[in-house]
């Protein structure tokens, strides 16, 4: 069998808040940046099937040469492999899903794809179900548990709003992880330096035989959204007399 | 601008964020036409007409009782050779999300995904939306036809009843296309849970119960059942064991913006308030005055949970007669 997580190299959640709509529009951040956390729970989706199903799990990522380091933190986890797509032009969701698409049927004989559920920038969401429309596989959202895996079909929990879901459905397929899936693993000590070691191999476009398609998605206007102009009102005395003012005002404010 | 709004069912229930949608094309144009999918749905495509689709095309079949991917992007792609709209909005649910994107990605056109404002500009869509967890703002247009557009539930205003309605119904057959999907197995939340996207009060729980987690948890939930709220919860909270990771609110949880968000024992980190920052009034709850949910709170109380929230939940009993 053969896994291969898709990964994102995203600004540490922590530093979100210090991004400027100058860095954001012009891409250049000056935040520490880490691999996305949904996509870590990925990486920890594709190492246990790794474990328990046997076979290898691979990562890649499209972006410029700075998203190694992402790789390698998947190699440090536990990945096999590690492949960057550079890529440098500006592409939207559907260019990224055209990239790893290429990238995918490049690998050879990959049985399941794992994404996150979304990349803590972007906030689509879109690229999983686009991926596995462009590689013409079943796509499953929300996958908390892999239930079962054989040669040509595999059975997974998902969770769409309140409900969760069994399905089953063939192989190849693309996944797209939640938290459930499992804590991302620690990388070891020794995983970290060999992960340091490995010569991580870059592809292009061009290698890949395909041109992502122009965007048809257009930002602008990058800005910070207005300040909550909360100032907070404090109740004080004992606990009973501080709920009732504080219930008194939420029904002035008419929200209960 | 022809809209075309696709409303949501699960097992012949709508997905009540479904006329958000609607409500938006509705405020935009006068030429809006509905989608219902599903089994068992006469209730809800006559709420659709009662609600202002000019025309409601209806699926109605078995194989359409739970959403599915391949059915759905078949029987939207019908309806959108018929109807000839210009747009195509649906609500930024699970599904809704999925069917934007197949929708989207296989005619080459762009998806404004999650938008919190939308309008017409020059005779196209134009949404607002956040990047960066919401930390940024930005406008987007989108190349391609139909326009698609994804809305945040309850960023937008439901479309309201109207009594004296009435529309065309358009009954279709079901799109002729297999499945690759099979359910197996379905597990519905319990009755009366609310779901915490689309509630309009939540209260949530953080390390602030760690002392009785339990009970700490219990005395949240009866708050929240007199008030009519949703449970949520605190990545910490769900990192600990306390409460399952369907109530985690933020980064990696869900986003919410209800009427009125309560943080039990919360301090308000970053990545909790990437998830509940746009919530209409916060109120905080938290021993530490300088917990930094405070700066971002309405209102608040210094003190432990423990003793605050059981008060609340007696004040609100009172209060609200309950």
């Amino acid at each position: 069998m053969r896994y291969l997580v898709c990964i994102k190299q995203t600004p540490d959640t922590a530093e979100l808040p210090k991004i400027s709509p100058e860095e954001a529009e012009s891409g250049k951040l000056s935040v520490n940046l880490v691999v996305n956390p949904w996509d870590e729970h990925a990486i920890e989706g594709g190492l246990q099937l790794m474990e328990n199903y046997g076979g290898t799990t691979g990562a890649v990522t499209v972006g410029d040469d700075g998203a190694v380091d992402a790789l390698r933190s998947a190699l440090a986890m536990g990945c096999k492999d590690a492949t960057l797509v550079k890529h440098t032009d500006e592409i939207d969701a559907w260019g990224v899903a055209e990239l790893l698409a290429a990238a995918v049927k490049h690998d050879g004989d990959v049985d399941v794809v794992l994404t996150g559920q979304m990349t803590v920038d972007g906030n689509s969401g879109t690229v999983p179900v686009a991926l596995g429309r462009k590689l013409g596989w079943p796509v499953l959202t929300g996958v908390a548990k892999i239930v079962d895996l054989t040669e040509d079909s595999i059975t997974v929990e998902r969770v769409v709003g309140q409900t969760r879901l069994t399905v089953r459905t063939s192989t190849p397929v693309v996944l797209s992880v939640i938290k459930e899936i499992g804590e991302p693993r620690y990388p070891t000590f020794i995983n970290i330096r060999k992960a340091a070691r490995v010569k991580v191999p870059v592809l292009t476009a061009e290698d890949l035989g395909v041109e992502p398609p122009a965007p048809v998605v257009h930002v602008s206007n990058y800005r910070k959204p207005p300040a909550r102009d909360a100032k907070v009102t404090l109740f004080e005395g004992t606990p009973k007399e501080a709920a009732a003012a504080l219930i008194d005002a939420l029904l002035e404010e008419k929200v209960l | 601008m022809k809209f075309l709004v696709y409303i949501e069912t699960d097992m012949g229930d709508v997905v009540a964020s479904s006329w958000e949608a609607l409500g938006a094309a509705l405020s935009l144009s006068d030429d809006v036409e509905a989608i219902v999918i599903g089994d068992k749905i006469s209730v809800v495509v006559e709420e659709a007409v009662e609600r202002g689709a000019k025309k409601v095309y209806v699926v109605e079949d078995e194989t359409r009782a739970l959403f599915d991917l391949e059915r759905s992007l078949a029987d939207v792609q019908n309806a959108l050779e018929m109807s000839g709209a210009d747009a195509f909005l649906a609500s930024h649910t699970s599904n809704g999300r999925d069917l934007a994107a197949a929708l989207g990605v296989s005619s080459g056109a762009g998806v404004i995904a999650d938008a919190l404002e939308l309008t017409l500009e020059d005779g196209a869509l134009k949404g607002v939306r956040g990047v960066y967890s919401g930390n940024i703002l930005v406008d987007v247009t989108v190349d391609g036809s139909p326009q698609i557009a994804t809305l945040r539930p309850r960023a937008f205003a439901p479309a309201e009843k109207a009594s004296e309605a009435s529309a065309d119904v358009v009954l279709m057959d079901p799109a002729d296309v297999d499945s690759p999907y099979e359910v197996l197995e379905i597990q519905r939340a319990e009755k009366g849970e609310i779901s915490l996207t689309e509630a309009s009060i939540i209260v949530s729980g953080g390390r602030g119960v760690s002392k009785d987690p339990e009970l700490g948890f219990d005395l949240i939930r009866e708050l929240a059942g007199v008030l009519g709220a949703a449970v949520g919860a605190s990545r910490a909270a769900v990192d600990a064991g306390f409460i399952s990771y369907d109530h985690q609110v933020g980064q990696t949880g869900k986003v919410v913006r209800p009427d009125l968000y309560i943080a039990c024992g919360i301090s308000g980190a970053v990545q909790h308030l990437a998830g509940m920052g746009s919530s209409k009034i916060i109120v905080a709850i938290n021993k530490d005055p300088e917990a930094p949910i405070f700066s971002v709170a309405n209102y608040g109380i210094v003190g432990d949970l423990f003793d605050v929230v059981p008060a609340m939940t007696e004040a609100a009993r009172e209060k609200l007669g309950k």
